[in-house]
């Protein structure tokens, strides 16, 4: 009992190494921050793009977004990051932090794009047809009758989403940031005993995604007050 | 006030309208009737180009809106339209719905868009639902306030599709009623409908569509007391 209290105590206070969790937990929220604002902007537009593409029969648009979120999706998220830390590490003075969140922002979109098509589509189509036939034109209709009813379909996946990405940006050692997980590994090097700076880590990341449910499920619900249907 | 000039619609190579040429004029009430799949419904979703024709002309008020540099959505203000299904926007409440294109489109002011809907509403005695969701309403309900929401745009002409047919055989009526009651108001309506009494008693013309083309029309009384084509005999021997 005394000797696990020592390993969790050395991998935590002398050196102040709590300090190097703390500095990574703050990179990997960084990181995971910007990247879902970005991935929640680029999917939006790539969605919003590829429902006026299908239904205006825009072929062309319609391949650009299906290619993007094929190759996105089709490809390993830790492959495009070497990628594209490669094609700008070759550049000097290179921002880590803000490549990963670039790349996770990237990635994220074309999951955030897809569900979003698939809450707008879940839509009666009639919706639709009906802001039409009053003189709304397509976006003002999009905007004010089908996205806000989408958005309770879209809301419980895109925060599963969110949480998929938060734990996937611990591969973002390998671009040298030193987020949680990178962090931990740093302090298993010094302590000899890998599992304590781990088992934090893990906790760090399990508050994260805990807390982070819990404002979900409190929108969620919001949403579904005023209910209908 | 609606013009078609050869107007055909295809689905693939599923021809739905063949070459219609019709004539709609101020304050007439035109019933279309015909089988199920007869190209009713695409009819009148081209008139204010919920289906885009695939050749021909649509005008309105001798605006070919069919041309590419049609304001289309303006026009639309002036067309109403109300469907089977309701099509209530089910996030928004009953005065909401009202409000919402009148608003938006810079019709109204927010005050004056809530006395329209409060008098509209008082007119199909509603008022007490006015800030009711949609699904706290009966069927017959829903498609009255589908009504008023369109005309609260002060359409010129109201297109209805098969409006009492998702509805309970009881509250069929009260949605009839407010329709004739619009016609005896001088509305011009263009109403797909198998309710055949309602043909009779409101509507000025009758046009029977088959496969596509406008094959027999006439007053109510040619139609239902004196048809000729055949296909519209079968038709009425059907549903009357
Ligand atoms: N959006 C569509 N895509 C393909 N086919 C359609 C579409 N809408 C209607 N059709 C076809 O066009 C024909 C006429 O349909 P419709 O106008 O709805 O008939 P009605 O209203 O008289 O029952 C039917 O064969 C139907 O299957
Ligand atoms: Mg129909």
């Amino acid at each position: 009992m005394t000797a696990l209290y020592q390993s969790f105590y050395d991998a935590l206070i002398p050196d102040g190494r709590y300090m190097s969790y703390i500095d990574g937990l703050k990179i990997t929220i960084t990181i995971s921050f910007f990247a879902i604002i970005l991935g929640s902007i680029l999917g939006s537009i790539v969605a919003i793009m590829k429902v006026t593409a299908i239904n205006y029969k825009i072929k062309f648009l319609e391949f650009l977004c299906n290619l993007y979120i094929n190759v996105i999706r089709g490809t390993p998220l830790m492959v495009q990051l070497l990628i594209i830390y490669n094609l700008i590490f070759t550049s000097r003075n290179t921002n880590e932090i803000l490549v990963g969140a670039v790349c996770f922002g990237i990635n994220s979109g074309a999951y955030v794009a897809e569900i979003i098509r698939a809450g707008i589509e879940s839509i009666d189509k009639g919706q639709m047809e009906a802001g039409r036939s009053l003189g709304l034109n397509y976006l003002q209709t999009m905007r004010l009758i089908v996205f806000p009813q989408a958005l309770r379909n879209i809301l419980p996946p895109l925060g599963n989403e969110f949480i998929v990405l938060i734990k996937e940006t611990s591969v973002a050692g390998i671009i040298a940031v030193t987020d949680l997980t990178k962090a931990a590994q740093y302090i298993a090097s010094r302590t000899w005993e890998p599992l304590p700076p781990l088992i934090i880590a893990a906790l760090c990341y399990l508050i994260i995604v805990l807390g982070l449910t819990k404002v979900l499920n409190m929108f969620e619900r919001r949403l579904a007050k005023g209910d209908r249907n | 006030m609606i013009e078609t000039r050869n107007l055909n619609k295809s689905f693939g190579d599923n021809l739905v309208l063949n070459n219609i040429n019709e004539t709609i004029k101020k304050g007439e009430k035109i019933v279309i009737i015909g089988p199920s799949g007869s190209g009713k419904s695409t009819f009148l979703r081209c008139l204010n180009l919920l289906e885009k024709p695939s050749s021909g002309d649509v005008l309105f008020d001798g605006i070919n809106i069919t041309d590419k540099n049609a304001n289309v959505d303006k026009l639309r203000q002036k067309m109403g339209m109300v469907f089977q299904q309701f099509n209530l926007f089910p996030h928004m409440t009953v005065e909401e719905n009202i409000m919402l294109a009148p608003v938006k489109l810079g019709i109204m002011s927010k005050d004056m868009a809530k006395n329209k809907a409060t008098e509209l509403l008082i007119r199909i005695g509603l008022q007490e639902k006015a800030q009711a969701y949609p699904n706290q309403l009966s069927g017959g309900q829903k498609q009255r306030i589908a009504i008023i929401r369109a005309l609260a745009m002060s359409p010129e002409v109201m297109l209805f599709d098969e409006p009492t047919s998702a509805l309970d055989p009881e509250m069929v009526g009260e949605v009839l009623d407010l329709m004739a009651q619009l016609a005896d108001e001088g509305m011009t309506m263009v109403v797909v409908t198998h309710e055949m009494n309602f043909a009779k008693k409101v509507g000025t013309r009758v046009l029977f569509i088959d496969e596509g083309i406008i094959v027999e029309q006439n007053s109510p009384e040619g139609i239902f007391e004196n048809p000729k084509n055949q296909r519209l005999k079968d038709f009425l021997s059907k549903v009357l």
